[in-house]
């Protein structure tokens, strides 16, 4: 397996300490990420922010919250055989962890690289495809994990702090 | 910033959400781009989106990424569930019969004065 991580310095310990012992979520939310269905992608992005905006996060968080989880939906529908996002949401943070059904990631050095894409042509079409997803993911959270490698399923998950 | 309603006048719009009021839209800035990933990578909340994409998937960017109003070039028209979804995310859907590279033009001298 191939690992990738992703942490921002100054949530080091905090992202450290809740992977050492994943506390209980106040919410858990769940939603289908089929595949090539690039209209239900989002579905997750969007109730999930709906459902935060409530809870009182403020709008940049929400913004990051809704941008790297509908990022990270379109590479499932784009580019695996369908998987499930998974929320877990806590008084001071967002655990969202999307697991699909494979291929798998064969290079993830290149995969993280902006603008190197293997998206086919009806990804492309749909305005996806540019190589900016798993960058964008990364760049609005505070911790990214890929786990992944060729021919086995995919675990990219983050942890986005409020 | 400029108001939605007074920039209609400026890049000929039609308005395809007649159920949102661009009176009560204000643009902070404008952002060019097809390529849905770098519109969410790059633009910005509040800002208008340029654009000649006008499938469903425009408006869940718009939405994620805090964009008030879409301005289709060319005179392009988004299809009927397109415009739903739309007017359910108080997003306001403008067609512009100007190609991207005037309407950018029209929307920044408005902006910057």
């Amino acid at each position: 397996m191939n690992e990738f991580w992703h942490i921002e310095p100054r949530f080091e310990a905090a992202v450290k300490g809740y992977f050492a012992q994943p506390p209980q979520a106040e919410l858990e939310l769940e939603f289908p990420v089929p595949e090539k269905d690039f209209n239900t992608a989002g579905n997750g992005a969007s109730e999930t922010k709906n459902l935060l905006k409530r809870l009182g996060v403020d709008s940049d968080t929400l913004r990051r919250i809704a941008v790297a989880a509908y990022e990270a939906e379109i590479n499932v529908a784009a580019h695996s055989k369908g998987g499930i996002m998974k929320c877990l949401i806590y008084d001071d943070l967002i655990h969202i962890r999307f697991q699909d059904e494979g291929p798998g990631i064969a290079d993830m050095d290149q995969a993280m690289i902006p603008g190197y894409s293997t998206a086919d042509e009806l990804v492309r079409e749909m305005g996806f495809g540019a190589g900016l997803g798993l960058p964008n993911i990364k760049k609005n959270s505070d911790a990214l994990h890929i786990l992944s490698s060729a021919n086995n399923p995919t675990t990219v998950e983050l942890l986005i702090f409020f | 910033m400029i108001n939605l309603k007074d920039l209609m006048p400026l890049i000929e719009a039609t308005n395809h959400t007649p159920a949102l009021d661009p009176a009560e839209v204000d643009i902070k800035g404008g952002y060019v781009c097809d390529m849905l990933s770098d519109v969410m990578g790059s633009a910005k909340t509040g800002q208008a989106w340029i654009t000649i994409m006008r499938h469903l998937n425009v408006i869940a960017v718009a939405s994620m990424t805090g964009i008030p109003a879409v301005i289709f070039a060319k005179g392009i028209t988004p299809d009927a569930n397109v415009i739903d979804k739309a007017t359910e995310e108080s997003i306001v859907l403008l067609s512009s019969p100007f190609e991207t590279f005037k309407l950018a033009g029209i929307v920044y001298k408005a902006l910057s004065s």
